[in-house]
């Protein structure tokens, strides 16, 4: 009915109306879309149980994986459609064709093609449709079992969408002769356009392709009948594909690759121009017709054009050629056709693929070509630059390739850099380039830097001037540098929530020097929400809060582009003023408790029936025999993978669509330099745990240690619960001191480190090496995650050892699955940092770990993390919210401190 | 009567916007979702939107009928999830049919309605579309990161469940298949494989529309297409349309609604969401922001058929039709024959 109804339209559309081309039109995940100019599709043939024994051999022995690799060999070396078969007298071929396919549903890389499925028995066809989205082609039908079952299956195919490869065979056998070829492919075109209604686009034909040069005289002219039917149908019905298994032509050379290759080549050569359009062949091993040795080639083209053939006279010649062929191993060799290139081009490859091979000779290859050193970099390094920016910027690279690049492009700068000095002592007065300065520093009392140090990098790759102060910066240093350097921006960078305060604090301080470089906000803890409430309104000249470093490249563009600047601002000053009035206007929203209802709504635990677990030991235990390799299995990759940008869930966004195939490659590289640390000891985990009996009482808990008694201060939400929740605080957790006061239960503390980073850090520096830099950082922290998981496990099973059969893999442990909790001094259900300092107190942590606090209660080094131990069964993970004044009061007198102290601890948790 | 065809010719027409928003709105209580007839239903039925067309179809007539008034040409069924596939969750699998059959009488019942109140004797048709969603298990991904090859579901028991969806909306009365928020093809594939083995065996053929959902910027579906790789793996449903709805708003969704509208042969669609969730996961795009970004495609010449998803509402609806209401709906492209 449609269909009808188109056509009508068509016939009266009016001229300049977009026409659409009846093209073969396949898919995977990306289109294949056969045009008269494609020339010809290469079908991948190695997936075919039938044709290699190596893919038959991994099939059988059930080993896909390796199986996959065969395929995705095939798509590397230019398949654009994957051939799969798996009729094998021994396979369950409908099994095998269904596990295949799906899981190569998740290998994007090979996904990306269409499927051919190929089989005698419909049935695993059937099952093969069925797994896959994309449109299919089918290989094959026919009517070798009549007309009837023709349609029948034709019908099938045509409900799942495929197109289909018609076999010229029909109930009296295949076609042999150039006339049956043509005769059966006729009678097909007619029942599937007519009485199954394909489109003619979506048929193919197989005209069979048969060994020639087999020493049987009727053979000998079987190239030139598929040559010719093909150009006969071609003529007839334009629209259809012709296809064909072109290894079987060469079949009496098998072991004589040499000599297959170049029949094939040239049967292909005219078989295509007489309108063959694709073909099942080895991708990777097609040898191009001008290449082929003129002997070899004109004894080819004798046989397959049957010429020169009486009595079999070219066949002979050949076969006499052939054995003089040695089969000569093909060896895969990198693509080095750059390296030919100009010294600009080849310096462009290099930054854009990261190769460092090369950098030093190119470098000072282009050195000697320029006439001032200067004139290298602001030529073509910054042109390569450019373009990976460009790349960057339309999602087209990632950073971690970004940051390769930056690589290279470093270490080419430093072999300019004694030249570019040298100059400057002749001529003191050239001027240095006029890029534009922006100054970064994490701020005072903060370690973390390695979203500063990445931010650094992406900005330095678009051209600008970095100035890096490092970690722990007063806020007189930022400003006393930006004033005395000029710099044309500030970045500040944080993660833990004091930081937040310290760059309120800068914000007020530029307003108040009058100071005119707008200010970049980033890091961890900061959000749009904070810096439109907190920091915007205090410093005049621009707040921007930029959210990863792929944004900070466009915020600082816009920042220093006078014509944008401006607008850019009003922009987000507006947003900004937006954002603090719904910030302001939600307020009243929530509904808070009295403090006094909040405790009388605390979590009822039935301690009568509960016995706690003693720990092995009370006091402190030094953890010093585990080495970095204990630690790997309990990585938590999904934070390694958002440092560098790369958001999803791990494994899968290894097989990710758009980041997987980086998303490897980075992984590959964080293992690799974690075998190396590994290897050479590079790093150290230090660890310190404690236990000690305790009581609660509201919301305080006493600890009682070897030396003294200490008392902890926990917080209690306060936020109207739904009934039946309770409001939570980590007291609830520990026995109160009123109940069964003869049972005893306890409460534990531990502090890790990862130490040994910083001569290496320096060792990457100095090698202009910012990947492998970041890198480093990155897995420290990621160590001393993956060492305070080790720690828990051990325990929870062995140390207080309150669940000794726990079995839990590493992705339960990272979705928490476990028993007890282990929540750090900072962080949502205990907010307030300063806790921290009865930690380490109890665990004498700086002198077991070497763990400094600063200012603001962050460890150093970075790669520290420390928390309490709950092991109650209830004990859970909550964030505390909001809290009211009452508590605030309550609270600043249970630590005997001022309310205004207490106050700035916990800004975050006050309304 | 005119076919819808017939109307695609003149002039856009207007999709309706969100269920789900508008059932919100009512605030209903478990009691409410039972009913009288499932008042001893073993387990909790609150969230069941598409069990109203059986307990308060009152309510879901009305929201069909706000949508109608507010200019929608083309209203969908209340059945996103009415296949015993997606009905597990509740244990009704064994209703999925009745479901079917009553949404679409709740929506013939609001066309029915809305001509009665029309006071004028020139009307617009109005047509009414069986919503088919995508299911809740997919067959092309598997749910187990540790076991890429597994499958939840298998393709035979995904078009079984649509073919008795489909049977159960056409015997009700729906004019139109809408395929709707395709995040797998493959699963399309099985709703569209059900749909041409019911119009065969009971002879009665319904156009087909299809909307599929890009995810997010890189410009996939869920499984990993691209949009052309998408259009083509459908086209042999030979649809009356195909288009975009879902996961982004309209300003993200121009790019794909041009490239759609060059590529494909048959009419196009396009419902985005109310913009982008906020931070609480609400729709905060007004009516009138919308309405502008869809009247610029509509102007582009990209789309046949508009309107909303989730968050909008019959205001947008409204807003939505007023803009396109004098715009030149996109011409269909020549299929030619020759290469």
């Amino acid at each position: 009915m449609q269909k009808d109804f188109q056509n009508t339209i068509n016939k009266n559309s009016p001229l300049g109306v977009r026409g659409i081309k009846p093209y073969l039109r396949l898919s995977g995940l990306e289109p294949l879309i056969v045009r008269p100019e494609t020339n010809f599709v290469n079908v991948g043939e190695r997936t075919n149980v039938t044709g290699s024994k190596k893919f038959a051999r991994l099939i059988k022995e059930g080993n896909f994986e390796e199986a996959l690799s065969v395929a995705r060999q095939q798509v590397e070396n230019g398949a654009q459609i994957l051939d799969i078969n798996m009729d094998d007298a021994l396979l369950d071929g409908k099994q095998a064709m269904v596990t295949f396919l799906n899981l190569l549903q998740s290998e994007p890389d090979i996904a990306k093609i269409p499927i051919m499925l190929d089989s005698s028995k419909f049935e695993i066809i059937q099952e093969g449709l069925k797994c896959v989205q994309g449109k299919c082609v089918v290989n094959s039908i026919s009517m070798k079992e009549g007309e009837e079952k023709f349609i029948q299956q034709a019908q099938i195919c045509k409900d799942f969408g495929a197109a289909v490869i018609v076999m010229a065979f029909d109930e009296n056998g295949q076609a042999d002769t150039l006339e049956r070829r043509v005769n059966i492919s006729e009678r097909a075109y007619h029942i599937l356009t007519t009485k199954v209604g394909y489109q003619p686009e979506d048929i193919i034909f197989d005209l069979n392709i048969f060994a020639v040069a087999t020493g049987l005289e009727e053979h000998n002219n079987y190239g030139v009948d598929f040559i010719e039917a093909t150009r006969i149908i071609k003529q007839k019905h334009p629209l259809v594909k012709i296809s064909g298994g072109v290894s079987n032509l060469s079949f009496s050379f098998r072991g004589n690759e040499p000599v297959r290759e170049a029949m094939h080549s040239v049967f292909l050569y005219h078989a295509i121009k007489a309108g063959m359009d694709m073909g099942i062949v080895n991708a990777g091993q097609l040898v191009v017709y001008d290449e082929i040795e003129p002997q070899l080639r004109a004894l080819c083209e004798d046989v397959i054009l049957n010429r020169n053939n009486a009595n079999n006279e070219a066949t002979e010649k050949l076969i006499a050629f052939a054995e003089t062929v040695k089969a000569k191993g093909k060896v895969d060799v990198k693509d080095e056709a750059w390296r030919n290139e100009p010294v600009e081009k080849r310096l462009a490859h290099a930054l854009i693929n990261g190769i460092t091979d090369y950098i030093e000779a190119d470098t000072e290859e282009a050195r000697l070509k320029y006439a001032r050193p200067l004139d290298v970099i602001e030529g073509p390094l910054m042109d390569g630059m450019n373009v990976v920016g460009d790349l960057f910027g339309a999602g087209k690279m990632f950073l971690p390739q970004v940051v390769k690049s930056a690589r290279v492009m470093k270490k080419s700068v430093a072999v300019l850099t004694p030249f570019i000095e040298e100059e400057k002592k002749k001529n003191p007065n050239a001027q240095k380039g006029g890029a534009a300065k922006i100054l970064l520093a994490t701020v005072k009392g903060d370690v973390h830097d390695i979203g500063k140090n990445i931010v650094g990098v992406v900005l330095g790759c678009n051209g600008y001037d970095i100035i890096d102060l490092g970690v722990m910066v007063p806020a007189d240093k930022i400003l006393d540098t930006a004033q005395k350097e000029n710099a044309d921006i500030i970045g500040l960078s944080g993660l833990i929530t004091p930081s937040l305060d310290e760059m309120v604090h800068i914000a007020r301080e530029m307003q108040r020097r009058n100071m005119q470089q707008p200010l970049l906000i980033g890091g961890a803890t900061t959000s749009r929400m904070h810096t439109a409430v907190k920091i915007a309104p205090e410093y005049k000249q621009g707040v921007v809060h930029v959210l990863d470093a792929s944004r900070s490249v466009t915020v600082a563009g816009s920042l220093l582009n006078k014509e944008q600047k401006q607008s850019f601002l009003n922009d987000s000053y507006t947003e900004y003023k937006k954002l603090k009035e719904n910030f302001d206007n939600k307020k009243s929203v929530k509904q808070y408790i009295s403090y006094k209802d909040a405790l009388n709504n605390k979590m009822k635990i039935d301690w009568d029936s509960y016995q706690p677990v003693q720990p092995q030991f009370t006091g402190i235990k030094v953890i010093t025999d585990v080495v970095v390799n204990d630690l790997r299995n309990y990585i938590d990759w999904k934070p390694f993978f958002i440092a560098w940008e790369m958001h999803g869930n791990f494994p899968a966004i290894l097989n990710d669509n758009l980041i997987g195939k980086e998303a490897t490659k980075l992984y590959n590289d964080a293992n690799a330099l974690l075998d190396k640390i590994a290897a050479e000891e590079w790093l150290t985990p230090k660890g310190v745990i404690g236990f000690w009996e305790a009581v609660s009482e509201n919301d305080s808990v006493l600890v009682k240690s070897e030396t003294s008694n200490v008392k902890l201060e926990f917080l209690r939400q306060q936020i109207q619960k739904a009934s039946n929740q309770p409001n939570l605080s980590l007291a609830d957790f520990i026995k109160p001191k009123d109940q069964r006061p003869e049972t005893k239960d306890y409460l534990g503390s531990f502090a890790v480190s990862i130490h040994g980073i910083e001569q290496h850090i320096k060792n990457f520096e100095a090698s202009y090496d910012d990947y492998n830099k970041i890198m480093l950082q990155a897995l420290a922290d990621r160590l001393a995650e993956a060492f305070a998981e080790y720690l828990h496990e051990k325990v929870r099973k062995e140390y207080w050892g309150y669940v000794k059969d726990e079995r839990l893999t590493n992705e339960d442990l990272i979705k928490e699955q476990y028993q007890g909790i282990r929540p750090a001094p900072g962080y949502p259900a205990c907010p307030d940092h300063t806790e921290k300092y009865k930690l380490f107190n109890l665990l004498n942590a700086t002198e077991h770990v070497g763990i400094v606090l600063t200012e603001s209660l962050a460890m150093y080094p970075a790669a520290s993390v420390c928390g309490w131990y709950f092991s109650h069964p209830k004990s859970q993970y909550f964030g505390i919210g909001k809290i009211t004044n009452d508590q605030l009061e309550d609270y600043a007198r249970r630590k005997d401190t001022s309310v205004e102290d207490t106050e700035k601890w916990l800004r975050q948790n006050l309304e | 009567m005119a076919s819808i065809q017939q109307e695609l010719e003149k002039r856009i027409l207007v999709i309706d916007g969100a269920m789900g928003t508008m059932i919100q709105r009512h605030k209903l209580q478990e009691a409410d979702y039972r009913g009288e007839r499932f008042k001893n239903w073993h387990v909790d039925v609150k969230g069941n939107n598409d069990l109203l067309c059986i307990t308060q179809p009152e309510i879901i007539i009305g929201i069909h009928l706000q949508y109608l008034e507010a200019g929608a040409d083309i209203i969908e069924t209340n059945t996103f999830s009415s296949t015993t596939i997606a009905m597990a969750d509740y244990e009704m699998q064994e209703f999925a049919y009745e479901l079917n059959v009553a949404a679409a009488q709740c929506a013939r019942e609001a066309v029915k309605r809305y001509y009665s109140n029309q006071k004028s004797e020139i009307r617009n048709q109005k047509f009414v579309a069986g919503s088919i969603g995508p299911l809740n298990k997919t067959l092309s991904l598997s749910p187990d990161v540790n076991n890429p090859g597994y499958r939840a579901l298998t393709f035979d028991e995904a078009a079984t469940a649509y073919y008795e969806q489909i049977k159960g909306l056409v015997e009700g009365g729906v004019d139109l298949i809408l395929i709707e928020t395709i995040f797998d093809t493959l699963n399309a594939k099985a709703a569209i494989f059900a749909a041409k083995k019911f119009f065969r065996e009971s002879g009665k053929e319904l156009p087909i529309m299809i909307s599929g959902t890009i995810t997010d910027a890189s410009g996939r579906t869920l499984s990993g297409q691209t949009l052309e790789a998408f259009y083509i793996s459908v086209a042999h449903a030979n649809p009356l349309s195909v288009g975009l709805n879902c996961a982004l708003g309209a300003q993200e969704m121009r790019s794909h609604i041009e490239e759609l509208s060059q590529i494909a042969s048959c009419y196009t669609s396009a419902y985005p969401n109310a913009g982008l969730p906020n931070a609480m996961g609400e729709y905060d795009e007004q009516p009138h922001q919308t309405a502008h970004f869809i009247e610029d495609w509509a102007k582009e010449g990209f789309v046949n058929i508009v309107g909303g998803c989730c968050g909008t509402t019959p205001d947008h609806i409204k807003h939505i039709a007023e803009q396109v209401k004098n715009v030149q709906p996109r011409k269909l492209p020549v299929v030619e024959e020759t290469l």
